[in-house]
């Protein structure tokens, strides 16, 4: 019993604390408008301790093999607080303004990360599946908070009504692997097709989980939802769609595709080939042509998401890592990216142009070079981390004896340095329109140090990328 | 140990972080005190390593402390190798440094971008010293690299002067002809040994001592290429001819980075690499050659312009050319103990010369025209004494340092005994006659000639003493530095544990034949040619400046043809503009025009983007916002995927 609540600490922590926080709120939520923020930021802050402090690399199974708690869990448990802690930090003043924060926002929040930490854990087809629900219907409850915005009301009937069928086709994959294989365990799942011949239905029921797992990351031709949901949601929502989750679709692709089915390899390598392929061009040259920022970076995201899929597709752990590694670093270039359209929004003004944009070296120098870390990072120039997150999943890519598929990410890498670039350009050398023309502090201090401390963390990782690699590497070998 | 190596690397990096980025805070007291207090700190240290390894005998240390990256098995790191020839090298970096700083106050007291003065020289402190401390080839590059960089950026520090940004544009390019070489040179380094480290790079030379380089079918001996590329780049820095065009015009920046960067520190930068790779050049027999007679001529010819130059700091740098030539020279005979001895008294006897033409600059308010001075002697003692001794010691006036230094690489080419030898032996000889010439007659000009109008009009002092104060300073190594060290550096195991000479090359140990001690030495050169050849030089000069001035335009007139010559420094300006300057525009513009605005521009790039931009805006109207059709691509991709997979 002692056991099994060291393991299942953390996701009880925050269980616990959307539990109290929702009822609590009604009570205090009126007087004290603080409180909720700083309980759920306290409640983040204890959990990523708690992990901390029992931190292992050896991996403790519970209920019967259907959850599981090793290395590759804790890290992106602790990935996604990290995300979902500064997503809440820098998102708060932006819904105070628009008077959507209510106690809800971090109650969903909390058990939306709850979903995410499960399907990090999870080590069946149960659990995963419960995690992914859970995260889902959170996130679609979150984006369709601001009621007055018809924007964000469509952004979050397109994400639910598209992510439901996307859910029931990665269910209906799974229901024909159970067919086959005869059990929902991972491990066993792992073990049988080791041995035995793979048939027909289970290429059948791989291909409707590729489509389920390609929906959820947002990867092409099932793309379509992500720039209509991020353009339309409010920033400061978008911003947390954009970090943890991706990081938690990681975590179910792990899980669910080399956990469970690594031996159908040859049969799924092909397919996430196709993904790749597609999301690296669709990501990279649509986002040439858009004129908002948002939308952009929604496009930027496709790609890099064809990225952490090439990792993916190499079929070994070191591949894996790379893509863990990716998915880390993509997720908090993209937090600091939205955060800056964030810190630029006002009232009434959402600051989600590209052109919003111009002359924001002069108007606010330290915000334009936060920005400018983040893009070339994002582009894959060193000595920014964003170089050797691609660099790492190319290395792999290259061993797999996938030479060409490498220089086709370069190439589409080349095509997309293009408009984070431009982005630069237009921050430094054009001039702001009349009514854009004043300078543009920081609202408030938690986004400028913020802001500084990602960008720090962005170059630093980048002078020093090997730590972190390391222990990626080290966690994915157990 | 550790962290002293550290501290004194990275001080003065702190220093120019703090009067780069923060001197608009600190203003101009507070960025001269920081960056004086960081370089100070690394002069303080560096004297103590210097007392350790020299005098107490401490062990050559060689750690890594830091690792960049591995790639391929290729380590990229940064680290520190520091023995006897390192310590003495950093005690002459950070000293000279530490003076140049302080004379800046007075020099640049006046100036714009006082700050940015200060941040520059202590930003070259810190490559000078990566460069030098470096225990393998990536740190070397850095550091042949920073150094590059703050010299062009201080060569041009007067960006407003169009001939200051002419000027450091072309030091620029050169070194980049120089620097390509080097390049390729490490380049070989990693394809043939497969490490950047020093140590390993020793260890692997038996093993590669036959190996040849194939092009085509032409075997050459590879060793002999990749030291001649590395010496390609050393030409560049320690501005040997050809590549040595870029140093007369360096003299466009102000004075004391002429001093610190461009006599004393930098340009001998090629010369302590061939020292420190001296294991890898002693296998190389044909570059050892080629070394000797490129530094031989370097050092006659570039000496035979200091003749007719006007400017006070062009003269100074001529006879920096004509030096880096001697050092050059002695180590085309393998004594690479000699060479760098040079190195060491130049740095000290030089600098003080850059500071007293510094001095006297300032006194004529920023006029460098010697025929504009005269008469300077009583007014300014103080520099008269510095440029005086620094004199003596460049010409090799018996008891100077500059003169055992000379006499050592003169005695060991003479010891050498190839026809090139021989040939180097003569023109250096020659070269001894002619610096003592060139040195007195701009001496005797500006100090004994008669007061022009200029002087005569203005009020001229002596310069306050942040200026003097370095002189004075430099002055006693100028003298001393030389009689000391000449017996453990030349003929003891001073630099044995970094320099590796093979035995049939020790040309040294033959010199050491004729006495070891310095009282030798002087004993030697007081009877030996050199020595009186100088004399002759200064009484030349002496004669034609102060006793019959009036001879000397007449000279120049009779001898037009070579007066000329002299006066276009031999040409190799106007042939570098019209082959390479204008051949390279018409090329580029030739490529400009056809090549890349119609092929490339015109089908590749625009071609590419016009097709991206057209498919980018297609693209977009798949992205329609009606959910019906979201999931019918949705559906369809599945049905295709599907069939992908069951095929």
């Amino acid at each position: 019993m002692d056991m099994m609540l060291q393991v299942l600490a953390p996701e009880l922590l925050i269980l616990i604390a959307a539990m109290t926080l929702l009822v609590g709120d009604t009570f205090w939520g009126h007087r004290h408008k603080a409180l909720t923020f700083q309980l759920t930021l306290a409640s983040i802050v204890v959990t990523a301790l708690v992990i901390l402090a029992s931190f292992s690399t050896t991996s403790v199974q519970l209920f019967n093999g259907a959850f599981i708690r090793d290395g590759v869990a804790d890290v992106l448990k602790l990935s996604m607080l990290f995300m979902t802690f500064f997503a809440f930090l820098f998102a708060r003043d932006y819904l105070v303004q628009r008077n959507i924060e209510r106690g809800e926002y971090y109650v969903l929040g909390l058990l939306s990360l709850l979903g995410m930490m499960v399907l990090a854990s999870s080590y069946d087809m149960v659990t995963l599946f419960m995690g992914l629900e859970i995260m889902s219907l959170a996130l679609y409850a979150m984006i369709a908070m601001q009621k007055d915005s018809g924007f964000a009301i469509e952004s979050a009937m397109k994400y639910f009504v598209l992510g439901a069928m996307a859910t029931g086709l990665l269910l209906y994959g799974m229901t024909l692997v159970y067919g086959n294989v005869g059990s929902l365990q991972f491990a066993t799942i792992y073990q049988t097709l080791a041995t035995t011949e793979q048939s027909l239905v289970l290429s059948l029921g791989l291909v409707f989980i590729l489509v389920g797992l390609a929906f959820k990351f947002g990867a092409a031709p099932f793309h379509n939802w992500v720039p209509d949901v991020y353009h339309g949601s409010p920033t400061g929502i978008t911003l947390f769609l954009s970090a943890a989750p991706k990081i938690a679709a990681f975590a179910l692709m792990f899980r669910l595709l080399i956990e469970g089915l690594e031996a159908a390899l040859m049969q799924w390598q092909s397919i996430l080939i196709i993904l790749a392929v597609l999301s690296l061009v669709v990501g990279n040259v649509i986002a040439i042509a858009q004129t908002n920022l948002k939308r952009m970076l929604a496009y930027s995201t496709i790609s890099h998401m064809g990225f952490i899929i090439l990792g993916f597709l190499t079929g070994n752990v070191g591949g894996y890592a790379a893509a863990m590694y990716y998915v880390v670093i993509y997720a908090l270039m993209s937090l600091g990216g939205f955060a800056v359209i964030l810190a630029l929004s006002r009232k009434g003004f959402e600051a989600d142009n590209i052109v919003d944009l111009a002359g924001l070296g002069k108007r606010n120098p330290v915000l334009a070079l936060v920005m400018l870390v983040i893009l070339l990072s994002m582009a894959g120039i060193p000595p920014f981390v964003g170089f050797y997150a691609k660099l790492v999943v190319l290395t792999e890519v290259v061993e797999a004896g996938l030479t060409w598929l490498a220089v086709f990410a370069v190439v589409m890498s080349v095509v997309g340095a293009y408009y984070y670039l431009r982005v630069i350009k237009v921050m430094y050398f054009d001039q702001p329109a009349a009514q854009n023309a004043h300078d543009a502090d920081f609202a408030n201090a938690s986004l400028r140090y913020g802001l500084i401390l990602v960008a720090t963390l962005v170059l630093m990782l980048g002078i020093l990328p090997d730590g972190l690699l390391t222990l990626f590497n080290d966690v994915m070998m157990y | 140990m550790h962290a002293i190596f550290l501290t004194i690397l990275l001080s003065p990096l702190v220093g120019a972080i703090g009067a780069g980025v923060f001197g608009r805070w600190l203003g101009r007291t507070g960025s001269h005190r920081i960056t004086i207090a960081s370089v100070a700190v690394s002069a303080a240290l560096s004297a103590y390593v210097f007392y350790l390894y020299v005098f107490a005998g401490a062990e050559s240390y060689n750690a890594t402390i830091y690792t960049w990256m591995i790639s391929d098995g290729i380590r990229f790191e940064a680290g520190f190798l520091v023995d006897r020839l390192t310590a003495t090298m950093m005690l002459v970096v950070t000293f000279v440094s530490l003076m140049v700083h302080i004379n800046t106050i007075g020099y640049m007291e006046h100036e714009e971008g006082y700050e940015r003065f200060f941040s520059y020289i202590s930003l070259f402190t810190f490559s000078m010293l990566s460069l030098v401390m470096a225990n393998n080839f990536l740190q070397l590059f850095f550091g042949w690299e920073a150094v590059g960089l703050v010299s062009y950026l201080l060569i041009g520090f007067y960006f407003k002067r169009e001939s200051a940004n002419q000027a450091s544009l072309k030091a620029f390019l050169v070194n980049r002809v120089g620097d390509f070489g080097f390049l390729l040179g490490i380049a070989l380094v990693v394809g043939y040994f497969g490490t950047l480290d020093y140590a390993e790079f020793f260890d692997g030379l038996a093993a590669h001592a036959g190996t040849s380089v194939m092009f085509g079918d032409t075997a050459i001996h590879m060793l002999t290429l990749m030291t001649m590329l590395l010496f390609v780049g050393a030409m560049g820095k320690s501005a040997q001819m050809p590549l040595h065009v870029w140093l007369p015009e360096s003299m466009e920046g102000p004075t004391p980075i002429s001093a610190l960067i461009h006599a004393a520190t930098m340009v001998t930068a090629g010369i302590f690499m061939v020292a420190r790779l001296s294991p890898a050049y002693e296998l190389a027999e044909g570059t050892l050659t080629f070394i000797l007679l490129t530094g031989a001529f370097t050092a006659l010819l570039m000496g035979l312009l200091g003749i007719v130059q006007t400017d006070i700091k062009r003269v100074v740098a001529y006879s920096t050319l004509s030096q880096l030539g001697y050092m050059v020279a002695a180590l085309g005979v393998s004594a690479y103990a000699a060479g760098m001895f040079h190195v060491l008294t130049h740095a000290f006897f030089k600098a003080l010369l850059f500071l007293a033409a510094g001095s006297v600059i300032i006194a004529m308010h920023h006029d460098q025209d010697i025929r504009n001075m005269g008469g300077l002697a009583k007014k300014m003692p103080i520099t008269y004494a510095a440029l005086l001794i620094g004199s003596l010691a460049l010409i090799g006036f018996p008891g100077f340092s500059g003169f055992y230094s000379k006499d050592g690489i003169l005695m060991a080419i003479s010891e050498a005994d190839s026809v090139a030898a021989q040939l180097a032996f003569v023109m250096l000889l020659v070269g001894v006659f002619v610096t003592a010439f060139y040195s007195f007659r701009m001496f005797f000009i500006v100090f004994h000639g008669k007061e022009s109008d200029y002087v005569r009009t203005h009020d001229i002092h002596e310069s306050p003493w942040v200026v003097t104060l370095p002189l004075i300073a430099l002055a006693i190594p100028a003298v001393f530095f030389g009689g000391l060290f000449v017996e453990p550096i030349l003929f003891g195991d001073m630099f044995a544990d970094a320099i590796t000479v093979a035995p049939e090359h020790n040309v040294l140990a033959k010199v050491a034949e004729h006495g070891t001690s310095a009282l030798d030495m002087l004993l030697h050169g007081l009877m030996a040619l050199p020595t009186w050849l100088a004399l002759a030089g200064v009484a030349l000069a002496w004669f034609l400046y102060i006793k019959r001035p009036e001879l000397a335009p007449v000279l120049a007139q009779r001898f037009a043809g070579v007066h000329a010559t002299l006066r276009h420094a031999y040409g190799f300006d106007r042939f570098n503009d019209i082959v390479f300057v204008q051949g390279t525009r018409r090329i580029g513009e030739f490529c400009s025009r056809v090549t890349d605005s119609k092929m490339i521009d015109g089908w590749v790039v625009n071609g590419t983007a016009n097709a991206i931009a057209f498919l980018a805006a297609k693209g977009r109207y798949a992205q329609t916002g009606y959910l019906y059709h979201y999931a019918f691509v949705m559906i369809f991709s599945l049905m295709g995927l599907l069939a992908w997979a069951l095929w």
